[in-house]
């Protein structure tokens, strides 16, 4: 990453929406687009501006109304005020049905494809070729077999689509959308769930859509993909558009200056240094020592899962005392399960979990809490938080029985460990009354971190701590994880973000189908070292 | 660092202040809107009822109001009705609050008049009234919680949908205090049991004169205190707080440490017990004896009534309220229209808030944004 911040001024720093496009009639033209909902006003004058055929992010914290103006643009949502023109007709206010029949269409976050169909099938629903009022099965089978080598998306289209990986599904996502005849395609998010390899690889056919002459918006708020692929960029901020760029002409720390309108560290801070002193204390007595010191470790643990017998199959480590244990892995190899085997919310099959040397594998949820495990859930919207309950209420779930006497709530009690945590953690809007619901995705998480940080506890388990949540809070968040670190917490990192991992940790290991395949110290890892136990092509017993 | 964002300025937040008026505002809206579209529904429904069958609907409606609330009897049977709905609602309300929908209220009503009316039949005569009293409403509760408690073990320790087990422990338990009370208990020539020896609540005409001749007791205040109680409990304890959880989302609940099953064990449990309340009304309160069939309903209606008030203790008093006025206004205007008429109307009723409270709060909130 570039050091220099001088992003040039100027030209093309124009207001975006004014005038800014080169091209004659842009692609997308939306100007002055206001949404609100209740409260919340999404959008305040929001305006973009895309040249027909190019690459254009639309960059973002959480919560800044990317999403909103995009399901403006596709007619999912009807705007307040503003116009929305495309291909230089103007369609404000049009349907989804009119959307899409113009050729708009937007591949969502979540995969909206029926798994007990084929690819085809998927790819021609609610289009289906048809022959005397039948389904033509095999003139769809060739149909989307055709268009999916024109535009270089390689799937097989006979396949189930159950039977499909991650980025292959998402492939058939955007040939649905190009079977529809989508002219200018809207991604939200695509790389959510997929691996380094497959990134690579959607870029890649992301050009080549792009060159046969598809405009393409990509929502994302992560800056490498923004400078990996895109041309424009158009920065929102708290519901308007802030900023306008061609990404040839920013750096990363510019992109990130605009999103939060202030100056973001986005340099990647390694493991703590250690003194040698700890580490000569670490070499001769570790294992004692950090179990002294309220170690987590985990003795061959199997742990069941959904669809597969052992979705955790035997793994053993141990996090000590002041340290990150990160796990890196492709996301659905096991790290849901044991996460939620350590923490209690899924039974283990077999093997050991030992919590401050105290025995914790049959304990309940509250046991285990009583014990000094803390947990920053994978999934805030389902487990993290009741998202009607107020944020008050949100900050003491898990403790309500720290925060009652004699079965009833100390209601002053829960206020007020409310507002300390409101203030300590910078949540906002501020109001602890409000239902947690109503806050951005960021704020949400930081309900859940400020909860799990502030209990006392021995070790965290740490899953995708900073999904969903912007650029700001990400720097807040990691902060904090290190903070926790320092004054001595054991903390269990899962995420599928190998930056994240990277940057936090000071052991890494990978999880590969149900197994550790590799355990190292984070001087010696690197996204090219860690890559290729990830996707299972090279494995280590070294775990 | 560059400064791409000079043209633009900074954002103002929404204060706080206004988002808490905008909060009071929706809290009050959630509350008054279901009865009020009931109330414009019945008003529109009723006088197209009224004029097909050829009479004027002022006229009906006036002969309604003051068989109700017109006079110090209408009032009682009112209150009478509505004391025993309260019940029932607030049982379907409570489980519905841990996300159980407990069809089952009926069975578990007549459950509790039935164990209101044994405890009843078995203290000795002479036991002093309020000692008497608070053993038969706790076997009421505890019968009513004791049915609960079935399809509440079942679910928590098997997954049964409570749905199904609680409409199959209507059918169950009435037909078995039918055989308890034909082959052994009943008065002859009559389905009911002997009048109770200890136990009657009395009547609210007792220090009321006005009141005579009405069904209403001070089981008003029992019921009262129970509404309380479980306003209480849903929202100041720890137990109303990890059973909301578990209605709102079971598996933040269970992140939370809340033991999910036990929470929809004891939720179904205490949701019996409370339809079971319901029973001291009939048989402590009213006539002194368990009478096969006395629910007559009013648990199968103590779902509408949970369903217009939305859950919240208050609103299921309101809308009990409500519906006991139709049903005692049914009887008021039989003179001139047949009083079907009102089930006509309180099935519309129930079909309108269920159907038509989101489509008119959405209105609400758009009028308001212009």
């Amino acid at each position: 990453m570039k050091a220099s911040g001088a992003a040039p001024e100027g030209a093309h720093g124009a207001t975006p929406g004014a005038g800014g496009a080169s091209s004659p009639v842009p692609a997308v033209r939306m100007t002055g687009v206001d949404k609100r909902f209740g409260a919340v006003q999404a959008n305040r004058g929001a305006a973009i501006s895309v040249a027909s055929g190019e690459i254009h992010a639309l960059v973002g914290e959480n919560g800044a109304g990317k999403s909103t103006l995009m399901k403006v643009l596709s007619g999912m949502l009807v705007p307040d005020a503003g116009t929305i023109a495309v291909g230089g007709r103007d369609v404000t206010g049009w349907t989804t049905a009119q959307a899409i029949a113009a050729g708009v269409g937007m591949v969502h976050q979540h995969f909206m494809l029926i798994p007990t169909l084929t690819v085809a099938e998927n790819v021609v629903l609610g289009r289906e070729p048809a022959s005397v009022g039948t389904f033509d099965r095999a003139r769809a089978l060739h149909d989307v077999d055709e268009l999916s080598k024109q535009s270089g998306l390689i799937v097989p289209a006979d396949r189930l689509v159950a039977d499909l990986s991650v980025g292959e599904a998402q492939r058939v996502e955007i040939l649905k959308t190009l079977y529809r005849g989508a002219r200018i395609l809207l991604l939200d998010e695509p790389t959510a769930v997929l691996s380094p390899p497959e990134v690579t690889e959607l870029w890649g056919v992301l050009r080549r859509v792009r060159d046969a002459g598809t405009t393409i918006i990509l929502i994302t708020h992560k800056l490498d993909e923004v400078m990996a692929v895109t041309e424009q960029i158009t920065v929102m901020r708290q519901g308007m558009t802030v900023a306008r760029m061609a990404t040839r002409e920013t750096t990363p720390e510019g992109i990130a200056h605009a999103m939060v309108g202030r100056e973001v560290d986005l340099a990647v801070r390694g493991a703590r240094v250690r003194s040698e002193e700890e580490a000569r204390d670490e070499g001769g007595e570790e294992g004692v020592r950090g179990e002294e010191r309220g170690a987590l470790s985990v003795q061959n643990l199997v742990v069941r899962g959904a669809r597969v017998e052992r979705a955790v199959n035997d793994v053993s480590f141990t996090v000590r005392a002041g340290e990150i244990l990160g796990i890196a892995g492709v996301e659905g190899n096991g790290q849901t399960e044991l996460l939620e085997a350590i923490a209690g919310l899924r039974r283990a099959t077999s093997g050991e979990i030992v919590l401050g040397g105290k025995v914790v594998t049959n304990e309940s949820v509250r046991a285990r809490g009583d014990a000094g495990l803390s947990h920053i859930p994978e999934d805030r919207h389902q487990r993290g938080l009741v998202l009607e309950y107020s944020v008050a209420d949100n900050l003491i779930l898990g403790q309500q029985h720290r925060f009652s006497s004699r079965g009833a709530m100390d209601r002053h009690a829960v206020a007020s460990n409310g507002a300390t945590q409101i203030a300590a953690f910078d949540i906002r809007p501020t109001d602890p009354a409000l239902a947690v619901r109503t806050l951005s995705g960021g704020n949400q998480q930081k309900v859940v971190i400020a909860r799990e940080l502030s209990r006392d506890f021995i070790a965290l388990l740490a899953a995708q701590p900073t999904r969903g949540v912007d650029v700001g809070a990400i720097e807040f968040i990691h902060d904090a994880l290190r903070k926790a670190r320092d004054a001595g917490k054991a903390i269990l990192l899962v995420s599928a973000e190998l930056r994240e991992v990277l940057s936090l940790s000071d052991r890494i290991a990978v999880m590969y189908g149900g197994r550790i395949v590799a355990m190292m110290p984070r001087a010696e890892a690197s996204e090219e070292i860690l890559g290729p136990y990830m996707t299972g092509a090279r494995k280590s017993t070294a775990a | 660092m560059s400064g791409h964002t000079g043209a633009f300025a900074e954002p103002t937040p929404v204060p706080d202040a206004t988002a808490r008026a905008m909060r009071r505002r929706a809290a009050l809206e959630e509350a008054l809107l279901p009865p009020l579209v009931a109330l414009a529904v019945i008003l529109v429904a009723g006088d197209l009822l009224i004029l097909a069958y050829g009479e004027a609907p002022g006229a009906v409606w006036r002969l309604l109001a003051e068989g109700t609330w017109g006079n110090a009897y209408g009032i009682g049977q009112v209150l009478y009705k509505a004391t025993t709905l309260t019940c029932t609602g607030l049982a379907v309300a409570f489980a519905l609050r841990a996300g159980l929908f407990n069809i089952g209220a009926e069975g578990q009503l007549a459950a509790g008049g039935f164990g209101a009316a044994l405890a009843g039949l078995a203290l000795p005569a002479g036991t002093p009234s309020l000692v008497a009293i608070v053993i038969c409403v706790g076997a009421a509760a505890l019968c009513g919680g004791a049915v609960g408690a079935v399809p509440g073990v079942l679910r928590a320790r098997f997954g049964a949908h409570e749905v199904i087990v609680t409409i199959m422990m209507n059918f169950i338990v009435l037909a078995l205090l039918n055989y308890v009370v034909a082959a052994k208990l009943h008065v002859p020539e009559t389905l009911h049991t002997p009048t109770i020896r200890a136990g009657a609540v009395p009547r609210l005409a007792s220090s009321i004169e006005a009141f005579h001749g009405s069904a209403a007791s001070w089981t008003i205040v029992i019921v009262a205190a129970a509404v309380i109680g479980v306003a209480w409990y849903l929202f100041r304890t720890r137990a109303g707080f990890e059973l909301r959880a578990v209605g709102l989302q079971p598996a933040a609940a269970e992140y939370g440490g809340v033991n999910v099953p036990r929470a929809w064990r004891n939720a179904l449990m205490l949701s019996g017990a409370i339809a079971g309340l319901g029973g001291v009304n009939y048989v402590l309160g009213y006539k002194g004896y368990y009478e096969d069939g006395f629910a007559g309903g009013a648990g199968f209606l103590g779902i509408a009534v949970a369903l217009v008030g939305r859950n919240h203790p208050l609103g299921v008093v309101i809308a009990a309220l409500f519906f006991a006025t139709l049903s005692q206004g049914g009887l008021a205007i039989n003179a001139m229209v047949p009083k079907q008429m009102v089930d006509v109307l309180q099935g519309i009723v129930i079909l309108a808030v269920a159907a038509a409270v989101p489509e008119v709060r959405r209105l609400v909130r758009q009028a308001a944004r212009r």
